[in-house]
């Protein structure tokens, strides 16, 4: 295959991947978008064994490659249950960040085979360059990520772990990493142990980043690996000069980055504040000044007789929803109040759960329609004339001190405003803190009733005294 | 004046598509944020065409007098087959992941 055509093709491929993009913007055009994207791989697949040279031992390779990790990832894909999503995200990361060091590695090992050699054998500086950013931002990836996963799937606690001097750590790695890539670059990439050295460093630097950041961040962080998995491919796109691989680098770097913009956003929190860490760290001290009272408290029969005599009734899930797997009891309460005449709607916040769009995910798992289902902005002004409002496993994100309280530190940040809504059911397992480790003031409100236990079984509950 | 580095045009696209990607992730539905996610890890497994030539690194070749590299090749295709199988996982585990969330979402039987 001519070269030319080669690179029109991994532009074909580059453009299909912008299309199956685009296909998110709304449910309906979403699974045909996901097919441009199948395809659009297969054509960069295709592209690239026909450009190369095969011999027997490489076909085993790719064939067995491809068959074995084709098949883990399809049966994961099949298995993984919905509530499991934000982990997997993060190990899907994970790979992707490995893969590049891999193929930065083998770039470096075997220039002629990425074309990227001089007629000695030798590396342009600037190939140098560009495959250091890809291993370092690939092995930061790589670690950072697996420590998402650890914080995520609950192998590791999700409380920020803060080094002394961390600051100071963090820097230290990353001057280190420069003047590696500066002396790999000098030797004309001689200096494989310099290599090497980055990518360690990096490994390293992905675990201290990551490890101050609690599990309330997690969104962001999420995001952030994203962004940093299409950062690395990126660098490697200009190594490989494949166009495939720059276009889709940019749009999975500028996909991340702009997530993590809408999480920080979500809790009128900077990005420099969240990578830095240690949020949530001096909570305790926080909790303790809170105001006290009385605490209103509630049965499932009481919540299902005023909910049964509401006009409408919103939703407000969290991520004890998740923990709990409440969604499909939740659904069916919803149902059964949509029998009795009762309009029901759901209200998301935009950090709600552990990565952008978890709740929706889950309420689409239990088959709640996409059209019940309402982002803050534009759900916020209907809990005014809501007859109830029903919390189930979110707390932050409800509480009222976020606009009346500026001493708090959550102040600033959007808020459902639950409690302008007549009633408040506020299913909850204790009456702690969350995750921010703020006190929430709307548990002592006259109109709120707390409804003390887990979410599921509190569903079910509800759902027994509707019948 | 000189021609233009080939390394400039490439910025140019890599830098038109931070672009395209900026104004296309910003109409993304927040609904299909996690599905965003997912099929975002699917794509940039595409990192895979490189892995394809690590795999298919021959020894020296087309270069006279490089002895060395027949160790460097051989090294580059073990990586190259892990990378391989690597995203691998993440393209067929990313796309149909993707697939089943996006199979859930209905509109509301009327």
């Amino acid at each position: 295959m001519s070269a030319n055509l080669a690179a029109l093709l991994y532009l074909v491929s580059g453009i299909l991947f912008i299309l199956a993009l685009r296909g998110l913007s709304s449910p309906e055009t979403a699974r045909q978008g996901n097919l441009y994207g199948m395809i659009g791989m297969a054509i960069a697949i295709a592209t690239t064994l026909f450009a190369v040279h095969l011999d027997l031992l490489s076909i085993i390779l790719i064939v067995g490659g491809i068959g074995i990790g084709g098949g883990v990832g399809a049966v994961i894909a099949r298995r993984v249950p919905m509530t499991a999503m934000p982990q997997l995200v993060a190990a899907f990361h994970s790979l992707v960040g490995m893969a590049a060091v891999l193929v930065a590695a083998a770039a470096l090992y075997a220039p002629e085979a990425f074309h990227i050699a001089d007629a000695l054998g030798n590396l342009k500086h600037l190939s140098l360059f560009e495959l250091s950013m890809g291993t370092a931002i690939g092995a930061i990836t790589f670690s950072g990520s697996v420590i998402a996963f650890a914080k995520l799937n609950g192998n590791m606690s999700g409380a920020p772990i803060i080094l002394p001097a961390r600051h100071l750590i963090n820097i230290a790695i990353g001057v280190f990493i420069v003047l590696m890539i500066a002396f790999l670059m000098a030797s004309g990439g001689d200096a494989k142990l310099a290599f090497w050295l980055i990518t360690i460093a990096a490994f390293v630097l992905g675990v201290t980043l990551i490890i101050p950041i609690g599990g309330a961040d997690m969104p962001v962080v999420v995001s952030m690996l994203n962004s940093y998995s299409g950062w690395a491919a990126a660098a490697l796109g200009f190594t490989l000069e494949n166009t495939a691989l720059l276009v889709t680098g940019a749009l999975v770097g500028s996909s991340g980055a702009i997530l993590s913009y809408i999480m920080c956003k979500g809790m009128n929190r900077s990005f420099i504040s969240v990578i830095l860490g240690g949020f949530g760290e001096d909570g305790a001290a926080a909790a303790t000044e809170g105001p006290t009272g009385n605490v209103k408290q509630g049965s499932a029969e009481d919540a299902a007789f005023v909910m049964k005599n509401a006009g409408k009734v919103i939703i407000v899930p969290g991520y004890g929803m998740a923990v709990a797997q409440a969604q499909h009891a939740l659904k069916e309460m919803a149902d059964l109040l949509k029998e009795e005449g009762v309009e029901v709607a759901y209200a998301i916040h935009p950090v709600a759960g552990r990565m952008p769009g978890h709740m929706n995910v889950l309420l689409a798992e239990a088959q709640v329609p996409y059209d019940e289902v309402f982002e803050l902005e534009d759900i916020n002004s209907s809990f005014s004339n809501a007859d109830v409002a029903f919390v189930i496993g979110a707390n932050d994100v409800t509480n009222p001190a976020a606009e009346e309280d500026p001493g708090s530190p959550i102040y600033g940040m959007p808020v459902l405003q639950v409690w302008k809504a007549r009633t408040v059911f506020f299913v909850k397992r204790s009456l702690g803190s969350g995750y921010a480790g703020v006190e929430n003031p709307l548990f002592f409100r006259d109109n709120t009733m707390m409804l003390l236990g887990d979410a599921k079984k509190m569903a079910e509950s509800i759902i027994k005294a509707l019948d | 004046m000189e021609a233009v580095d080939p390394v400039i045009f490439r910025l140019a696209i890599f830098v038109l598509a931070v672009f395209v990607g900026y104004y296309v992730v910003w109409s993304v539905t927040p609904a299909l944020h996690t599905p965003l996610m997912a099929v975002t890890n699917a794509i940039s497994s595409v990192i895979i065409v490189g892995a394809l030539l690590a795999a298919t690194a021959t020894a020296g070749s087309e270069l006279a007098g490089n002895t060395a590299a027949s160790g460097g090749a051989g090294f580059s295709r073990g990586l190259g087959f892990v990378a391989i199988i690597l995203a691998s996982v993440n393209i067929f585990g990313g796309f149909l992941v993707t697939r089943r969330m996006l199979a859930m979402y209905k509109k509301k039987e009327r």
